[in-house]
């Protein structure tokens, strides 16, 4: 019994933050359609952006093709659906079998490759998939695309539910890896790999299990996205800028190698979207805008939000000083 | 007799073709030779100098060869400023993971895509010159060819420009002191330290210069292609693969790469089909990644 | 039977030979020093050793079992440690947690493996900052860091690879009593060393090395006496030193 209170208060932040989010429908002003939407467009992004922590902040392996595993999965049940009729929800699930399958394909080939270069083995891996799912259209209707008939509920909520569960999990399945056997390796991993592998540790073995529980995690999501949106095609689930990019984002943005940073990321970029895409004339500018953000906290903050969570505290804290020895 | 037209054909394309990735090839080899560097955003450079030459025609009249008098510099004035503003301050920084510059480069060529989508449209655009559609035929000169052959003149052009740029690269880095400079910064960058070569200098000057090669292919693509804001990207893979396929900052490496792969592309679009080239590439970019990590170039030492 | 046998080891790499014909004996208890100009060959050597490269000619045998081509984890896993020259450790971690990384192999269980780090960083005399942030280290404690965490692999022999370079006189002889203590606990120690005060006093023979071949073997005292090594230093170590 004192280890379960223990544990619960070591996390009450995210306890607190869990029961915060479960009781938002139910809430005045937040609980409106939109902002549904919007909280799910954010957790989705946040399950994503913890995946990819896992593969690359924390076993310094970057991905630059993540859209690879989001695209299996959102096809996986989009294919469930077209061709044998099924519920698409049933893609989570199978998902999870094809994604895996496919993660250890793609990290056969790629993980031997080292630094940028595999940066730039998954960002062909996922163009590959993106243009094979393009020509392939027997199986996925090509560029046309793969549409659901009927959606499963006509309100958010039940939605929101689903991904606040899928995401609740997957900060739990973070939690336990990170704190591990496993975690220690990734780490080591990242830092030296060669000092990992004299020190004992199996570093094909560990990188393939990052890649592949980072992979099933993000296709969870992708099948997730099918069920929600409700319309597929491969220049949306494939996309490297939309999907890969803004993946590498969230983390960058929001911190890596941190519990909370993709949470945040995911906040700040769903956020910074919607309010360029509703500004009058910014609105086309939306990845001029990224790009200059991401410009901005590669040079000023590498950790991020929350990782250089103290540069920016020093920031703001100068100002005020500043000024009151401005008047003296 | 017209299969073995039609492959002569397709070889003839292919080697123009080649001619003109090897230039793209050749500036991001130098790039990642000596300052191992990824430069992610090397297509949307030559993307911006398709732009200029492209208002060059259309206000001006130049034509798209002439404007490589104003895309080159252009170009090396705009590698050296990203370079010096924005490269070298992250490669100072210190952060958990260390593929940085790699995003950064990625960030680089979002904001010029995007600007460019802002302030000239996504709407495709061309240099229609005179010439466009002119051929030379093989039976020009041979009268009494068995099989017809024809040379397109852009791209005939443009493939003698680039070699002649090739030339003149080759001369530079081979016969000058910045060259050996940048070629000893390449092979090893604290030797060269240590041998008085201001490492700093000859880093900016290769990122200028890389750029400017690609700003040159820029001009000398647009007779013959589309331009569009997205075309960035296509070509950055092409790049991209002509490094690796040719060895990593090997420039003879980056030239057999370049030929290779456009006539491994014109083969693919004659007999697979066209809907299928990009996937080849990327085939053949992991396949390189995988079976021969050194390239081309680590193919030749090996003899 | 030797603890490790090194048995006409060669690498080639393309034209150069960096490595050629080197043979020599490990056994059990035993310090044993390889030194040599630099680009002798002897990291090369270490690497062969490691698993990392793949020897060109020549047979590497640990605890009777021929272990050349081995991946290096699996080397590690038969009781084989190596430190590295450039130490990195897991600089956003403590040290404490740096050498539970190691532990983990012998250890998988939390608990026992904590209990593995701590007898090892008493051991290497770095309890008293185990709970400082690795990357804020100083270079000599660092670099004890680095043996601590081969050390806690629990291996019967150790590769050090230039554990002393770049300490001070007081980290020095730390260094020395704790390669010492390392040998008194039972493990056996390989040494890649250029400081010869440290090579000297604590080898007890040493494996001499030039342009990749073997030019000299026996106690510090042939060694420091024998004509074929004083004309490979030139004199220059001596005064090194």
């Amino acid at each position: 019994m004192a280890s379960v209170a223990t544990t619960l208060t070591r996390h009450r932040l995210a306890l607190g933050i869990l029961a915060f989010l479960v009781a938002v429908p139910f809430l005045p002003v937040l609980g409106t359609s939109y902002m549904m939407h919007i909280l799910i467009l954010m957790l989705m992004w946040s399950v994503i952006g913890m995946a990819w922590n896992l593969l690359g902040g924390y076993c310094g392996q970057v991905s630059f093709g993540h859209a690879a595993f989001f695209g299996l999965g959102a096809y996986t049940g989009g294919i469930l659906y077209h061709h044998l009729g099924v519920s698409a929800w049933w893609g989570i699930p199978a998902g999870v079998v094809v994604v895996g399958l496919g993660a250890l394909v793609i990290g056969y080939i790629c993980l031997r490759l080292r630094g940028p270069y595999f940066a730039l083995g998954t960002l062909a891996m996922g163009e590959v998939l993106r243009v094979t799912a393009e020509n392939l259209e027997w199986l996925t209707e090509g560029t046309r695309g793969i549409m659901l008939e009927q959606r499963t509920w006509v309100a958010k909520e039940p939605y929101y539910f689903v991904i606040l569960l899928v995401a609740a999990a997957a900060y739990v399945v973070m939690e336990i890896l990170v704190n591990s056997k496993w975690g220690y390796y990734f780490v080591a991993i990242r830092e030296d790999q060669d000092a990992a592998e004299s020190l004992g540790i199996d570093t094909t073995r560990y990188k393939t299990i990052a890649l592949v529980v980072s992979a099933v995690l993000t296709g969870v999501a992708g099948a997730f996205y099918t069920c929600y949106m409700g319309y597929i095609d491969p220049e949306i689930v494939f996309a490297l800028h939309d999907v890969s990019i803004i993946t590498i984002m969230v983390v960058m943005v929001g911190g890596v190698a941190t519990r909370w940073g993709p949470l945040v990321g995911a906040a700040i970029m769903i956020v910074l979207s919607e309010l360029v895409r509703t500004l009058p004339y910014v609105g086309t500018a939306h990845q001029t805008l990224f790009g200059v953000l991401l410009i901005v906290i590669i040079i000023f903050l590498p950790n991020g939000v929350v990782g250089d969570f103290h540069k920016i505290a020093r920031l703001l804290l100068r100002r005020p000083a500043a000024a009151e020895s401005g008047g003296a | 007799m017209i299969q073995l037209e039609v492959f002569l054909q397709t070889l003839v394309s292919g080697l123009l073709l080649g001619g003109l990735y090897a230039l793209i090839g050749l500036g991001m080899t130098l790039i990642m030779g000596v300052m191992k560097i990824i430069n992610l955003a090397h297509g949307e450079l030559m993307m911006v100098s398709m732009y200029i030459a492209f208002w060059l025609f259309h206000l001006l009249g130049v034509d798209p060869y002439v404007s490589l008098v104003v895309t080159v510099p252009v170009l090396f004035v705009l590698g050296v400023a990203i370079q010096r503003f924005l490269i070298s301050p992250v490669l100072k920084v210190d952060s958990i993971l260390p593929e940085n510059q790699v995003i950064l480069t990625v960030g680089i060529g979002m904001v010029l895509q995007n600007l460019a989508t802002m302030l000239f449209t996504s709407d495709y655009r061309s240099t229609p010159v005179d010439y466009a559609s002119d051929a030379w035929y093989l039976s020009d000169w041979w009268r009494s060819s068995p099989i017809e052959l024809s040379f397109s003149v852009p791209w005939v052009v443009s493939f003698a420009f680039a070699v002649a740029i090739t030339v003149a690269l080759w001369w530079f880095l081979q016969k000058t002191d910045t060259g050996k400079a940048i070629r000893a910064t390449a092979q090893d960058r604290d030797a060269a330290l240590l041998m008085g070569v201001n490492v700093e200098r000859m880093t900016l000057i290769t990122f200028g210069l890389g750029a400017a090669l690609v700003g040159a292919a820029g001009s000398l693509f647009i007779p013959m292609y589309y331009l569009y804001p997205a075309l960035g990207g296509r070509f950055t893979l092409i790049a991209f693969v002509i490094t690796i396929l040719g060895g990593l900052g090997s420039t003879q490496g980056a030239i057999i790469g370049g030929i290779i792969l456009g006539i491994f592309e014109s083969m693919t679009a004659t007999y697979v089909g066209m809907g299928w080239a990009p996937v080849g590439r990327f085939l053949v970019f992991v396949a390189c990644l995988i079976f021969l990590p050194g390239g081309v170039a680590g193919l030749l030492r090996r003899r | 039977m030797a603890l490790l046998e090194v048995e006409r080891l060669t690498k080639q790499f393309g034209g150069l030979t960096a490595v050629n014909d080197v043979s020599f004996r490990v056994e059990r208890g035993e310090i044993v020093g390889l030194i040599g100009p630099n680009g002798a060959g002897k990291t090369t050597v270490f690497n062969m050793i490691n698993g990392f490269l793949r020897p060109t000619a020549g047979r590497i045998r640990f605890k009777d079992r021929r272990i050349d081509g081995l991946k290096p984890h699996k080397v590690c896993r038969m009781g084989l440690a190596r430190t590295f020259q450039v130490v990195k450790p897991l600089r956003r971690m403590t040290v404490l947690d740096n050498v539970l990384a190691s532990s983990f192999l012998r250890f998988p269980a939390r608990a026992e493996a904590e209990r593995n780090a701590r007898e090892v960083l008493a051991f290497t005399r770095l309890d008293h900052v185990a709970h400082v942030v690795s990357g804020g280290l100083p270079l000599g404690l660092r670099k004890r860091l680095e043996i601590a965490r081969a050390l806690a692999t629990g291996p019967e022999l150790i590769l050090l690879d230039e554990a002393c370079a770049g300490l001070n006189p007081a980290e020095l002889d730390e260094s020395i009593e704790i390669i010492r203590r390392i040998r008194e606990s039972g493990v056996t120690v390989l040494i890649i060393e250029h400081h010869m005060k440290v090579i000297m006093s604590i080898s007890d023979r040493i494996v001499v090395l030039n342009y990749g071949e073997k030019i000299a073997e026996g106690t510090p005292k042939e060694v420091a006496n024998d004509p074929a090594v004083i004309r490979a230093y030139l004199g220059g170590e001596a005064a090194h030193a």
